[in-house]
């Protein structure tokens, strides 16, 4: 078998596997969801993600070692992750193959030659490094996620792809349809980079790509490599008609850009010119973009030095914290959280709730992505049983927690449970606070043990509520010059009091336009003719309290003031940040 | 000169071929457009702020009211075996489950806690009403819910969709095409509501299946509130009128049974406890006919009268059942555990 073949194959299986990779992360009984796949191995043999976090960290997280794999394979045989491996690359390998279609051979060279804007992808990658590795204080960012081709397309897939997917074909992987804030800016740029393939094949490869210049630096030192058997060819060309990284095969080979995809081996040299082999090329061979330089490499450096103060001024870790920034449970302190994620969506797929959903810019350029509650989007609060995110998370910046630890029992209860925020009741909003009407749903779904959510009970007088009866007969009160809504005190929350004694109250039956009836008649005794009584309505307030409130959100997912709920969680009390806590809790005697 | 006279005339003659061809497209694309506008056309706009959509106005009657309303109490430990026996005082399965029957057990599996926590129907209960149904030649029983976490989890941690599979049960989960709008006769809340109206649509017979719990706002969640779970929508908003709500849901489903488990009680910080300490063992199970008489029985393991929760007296009035539940002459019985 052709070896280009065998690379078509090797593609094609990968992009299947990263593919269902994302699929199987569905909660679900089904052959197709989630069944113990390794669904991370992607992101995990991706050296960008496991070198840049430990720039930051100064730790190789877990599975992150599976890297390791990658970089020998690189060592050894160039980029061969690039070529063979990489499922964005497979996507644009493809359409750059689309939009070679009908071009002629002069073209397809043209599309196919070095341009020396190729260096971009090293100063990208040197500019992410330079954030990570940041060495003049401990304020270290991880850049990477925005442009790693690897979280790109599981971001892409995840939260653009499969939802719309699911809405096209009308049928949910799960049981719900998928929602994710700013879904459409991810499947935009998806998009883009797939078209700018019609303008140059593998755009995003040779220009953007920094885990591309990653390896294309170990590339350099690769054992094997893509030569010429001899000094000069007959220049046909042939060989870059097809070439995937625009390494110049027909002159002098450039073996960092050099994809190992082998389009120029076999038939493609007329004469047989080129092979692979450990020898160097007889034409000579170009290891690094020459472009780069001393000057590139120190701009780009320097750059970094100078964003990390420029990225954190806004003060979002500090004083001028986002107060709607709740992440999931098990999330990292922000700086330490932010050394780590790499906005892959992987929490935000597996999350049963649907309630995890990436960040826009108005939680702050790095914090973009990264994954942040949103109680009104999912199917339920962030659900109490629950520890998925933190098992799926491949750079632990959401950590693995088991059960007991998150709900604060067994050997946790001393510290209590995992909180990511608390809830506040808008006053303003609440129904039985600002509208004299019964709800407390809030209080019902709350699920701690016992509640955070408690209630404070009150008669209070109905708006327009104090009236003058005029009869009494039994359990009858005839009112005076009024006109009541018939039945609308009959739900069981309404009493009747006289003025002077509010505390006296009689539970009322039912009533129409002019009478009021009660239940119990007995209780009427201070009412006769003359009196001035007050028709009552029996609240429940509901109030939160903090050291049992987990922020889980179910409250605010539940409410039923459906615009901007009456009951919000903000980030206040979240146990990753102690500089958050409400109230005082030293020991005391 | 004749020959080009001749070329003369033939490309006049094509010329007009052409002209002729291009005025039938623009006079028929014109003439389209002018026809399109017509068609389409309304000169007066919208006339209300949203859509009118088809609805539902009745549900089937699934009681068998015709033959009075009967109860068994049965005291016991063992889901199993009480079930068993109450259904047995009333007369045996058989007279509730015809063959060929298609049996929707509405279970309340509301919240994503697992079963020993009470907050939802015990998936003992589940397997064994299963069991019954198909002993009795159902030819299909489904389990639903709309609950309150997400719905997956809920079924799953609450052992209530493995034990009905296991059974051989169906589970059918609430999807954004199982609601119908929906508008109770005589209704004040139930009003255009989408209704999960999915596994309603399959019914022959449908039985309730509810736990006895402590409800802050309602006083008690049980056999009648269950039927919450059939509502879509953001049907938080009828909990300012709870009472009235509960008297609508039990109005609107008549139930050929429901099944009330008092077994262990939930009697605080409910309803979703989540702690041992809510609950308490009463070993009682209640099957009924009439759930408003199942409920008032239920309000006393609570520790609650029949005048601390309105929506019984209020169910009453309505016609769906009676609070003095003494006077359908309950069945009592005692099943040793174990």
């Amino acid at each position: 078998m052709r070896i280009v073949i065998v690379r078509r194959i090797c593609q094609v299986f990968f992009l299947l596997l990263c593919v269902w990779f994302c699929v199987v992360m569905t909660l679900g009984e089904e052959w197709w969801q989630l069944r113990g796949w390794p669904v991370n191995l992607i992101l995990e043999l991706d050296p960008l993600v496991a070198i840049a976090t430990m720039l930051t960290t100064k730790t190789l997280y877990a599975g992150l070692a599976w890297s390791l794999v990658t970089i020998i394979v690189t060592l050894l045989f160039g980029r061969i992750f690039c070529g063979w491996v990489c499922p964005f690359g497979t996507l644009h390998q493809f359409f750059g193959w689309l939009g070679q279609l009908g071009r002629k051979h002069r073209q397809r060279v043209d599309a196919n030659r070095y341009r020396p804007a190729q260096v971009t992808k090293y100063f990208i990658l040197l500019f992410f490094l330079g954030v990570a590795a940041w060495p003049f204080g401990s304020d270290r960012s991880l850049l990477t996620g925005f442009l790693d081709p690897i979280p790109f397309v599981h971001r892409s897939i995840n939260l653009a792809l499969l939802p719309a997917g699911e809405w096209l074909v009308g049928r949910p992987l799960s049981v719900a349809q998928r929602y994710y804030d700013g879904a459409l800016v991810i499947g935009f740029l998806f998009l883009s980079a797939l078209l700018a393939n019609f303008y140059i094949p593998r755009f995003y490869c040779r220009f953007l790509c920094p885990l591309g210049a990653l390896l294309g630096l170990f590339a350099r030192f690769s054992l094997w490599r893509i030569a010429k058997t001899a000094p000069r060819c007959s220049g046909c060309t042939l060989c870059e008609t097809a070439c995937e990284g625009a390494c110049d095969p027909a002159g002098q080979i450039r073996i960092s850009e050099c994809l190992a995809c082998f389009n120029c081996l076999d038939d493609a040299c007329s004469k047989k010119f080129l092979t692979y082999r450990i020898r160097e090329s007889e034409a000579g061979e170009i290891k690094l973009p020459p472009e780069m330089g001393r000057r590139g490499v120190l701009a780009a450096l320097g750059a970094s030095i100078l964003a990390v103060p420029l990225l954190r001024l806004n003060g979002v870790i500090g004083s001028n914290r986002h107060p709607g920034l709740v992440r999931p449970p098990g999330s990292l302190s922000e700086e330490e959280f932010l050394e780590r994620c790499i906005k892959c969506g992987q929490c935000m797929r597996i999350c049963p709730a649907n309630v995890i959903v990436p960040a826009g810019l108005d939680k702050g350029i790095e914090a973009m992505w990264t994954p942040v509650m949103n109680f009104r989007i999912g199917t339920s609060g962030c659900l109490v049983n629950c520890v998925a995110c933190g098992h799926v998370c491949p750079t632990a910046a959401i950590r693995p927690l088991t059960l007991e630890e998150r709900r604060g029992v067994g050997r946790f209860s001393t510290r209590g449970p995992i909180r990511i925020g608390t809830a506040f009741v808008d006053r303003g909003r609440c129904l039985p606070w600002a509208m004299d009407t019964p709800c407390i749903v809030c209080e019902e779904v709350c699920p701690t043990a016992p509640k955070a959510i408690y209630v404070r009970h009150e008669y209070r007088v109905i708006h327009k509520g104090i009236l003058d009866v005029s009869e009494k007969e039994g359990a009858t009160l005839r009112l005076k010059g009024t006109r009541l809504v018939p039945l609308a005190y009959a739900t069981g929350d309404y009493y009747v009091a006289p003025v002077s004694a509010l505390d006296k109250r009689a539970r009322i039956a039912s009533n129409t336009a002019d009478t009021i009836v009660v239940e119990d008649a007995s209780k009427t005794e201070t009412i006769a003719a003359g009196t001035r009584v007050a028709i009552l309505v029996h609240l429940q307030l509901p109030h939160v309290d903090p050291e049992l409130c987990i922020g889980c959100g179910t409250c605010e997912h539940e409410c039923p003031v459906s615009g901007l709920r009456a009951i919000r969680v903000g980030a206040e009390n979240e146990s990753r940040n102690p500089s958050s806590s409400l109230k005082l809790a030293g020991k005391r005697g | 000169m004749s020959d080009k006279a001749d070329n003369a005339g033939e490309s006049y003659s094509k010329e007009r071929r052409r002209f002729l061809l291009r005025a039938v497209q623009t006079g028929g694309l014109a003439l389209g457009a002018c026809l399109a506008y017509r068609w389409l056309y309304d000169p007066r706009g919208p006339q209300s702020l949203s859509r009118a959509r088809q609805q539902l106005e009745k549900l089937p009657d699934w009681s068998l009211a015709r033959e009075g309303a009967s109860m068994a109490i049965v005291k016991g430990d063992n889901r199993h075996k009480t079930l068993d026996a109450a259904v047995e005082a009333l007369g045996g399965i058989s007279r509730f489950v015809k063959k060929g029957d298609r049996v929707l057990l509405k279970v309340n599996a509301a919240f994503a806690t697992p079963p020993d926590l009470g907050a939802t129907t015990h998936p003992d209960l589940v397997e064994a009403m299963v069991k019954l149904c198909l002993a009795a030649g159902a030819s299909e029983v489904f389990v639903a819910d709309n609950p309150i976490n997400d719905a997956q989890t809920c079924f799953r941690l609450t052992g209530i969709g493995a034990a009905a599979e296991k059974a051989g049960a169906r589970v059918i989960m609430p999807t954004s095409r199982s609601f119908v709008p929906f508008t109770l006769e005589n209704g004040v809340l139930i009003r255009h509501w989408p209704l999960f109206y999915e596994p309603l649509a399959r019914a022959t017979k449908v039985i309730g299946l509810a736990p006895v719990k402590h409800h802050n706002r309602s006083g008690a969640s049980m056999t009648m509130k269950n039927w919450y779970g059939l509502l879509g929508g953001r049907r938080n908003i009828f909990h300012q009128d709870i009472n009235t709500i509960i008297t609508e849901l039990a109005c609107m489903v008549r139930p050929t049974l429901v099944v009330l488990d008092g077994t262990v009680v939930m009697m605080t910080n409910g309803p979703t406890g989540g702690s041992l300490s809510d609950l308490v063992p009463a070993h009682t199970l209640i099957v009924s006919t009439d759930m408003v008489a199942a409920d008032s029985f239920g309000a006393t393991l609570l520790g609650r009268r029949v005048e601390d929760l309105p929506y019984l007296s209020m169910g009453e009035k309505a016609g769906c059942g009676t609070t003095n539940f003494e006077s359908l002459g309950p069945k009592r019985l005692e099943v040793a555990s174990a």
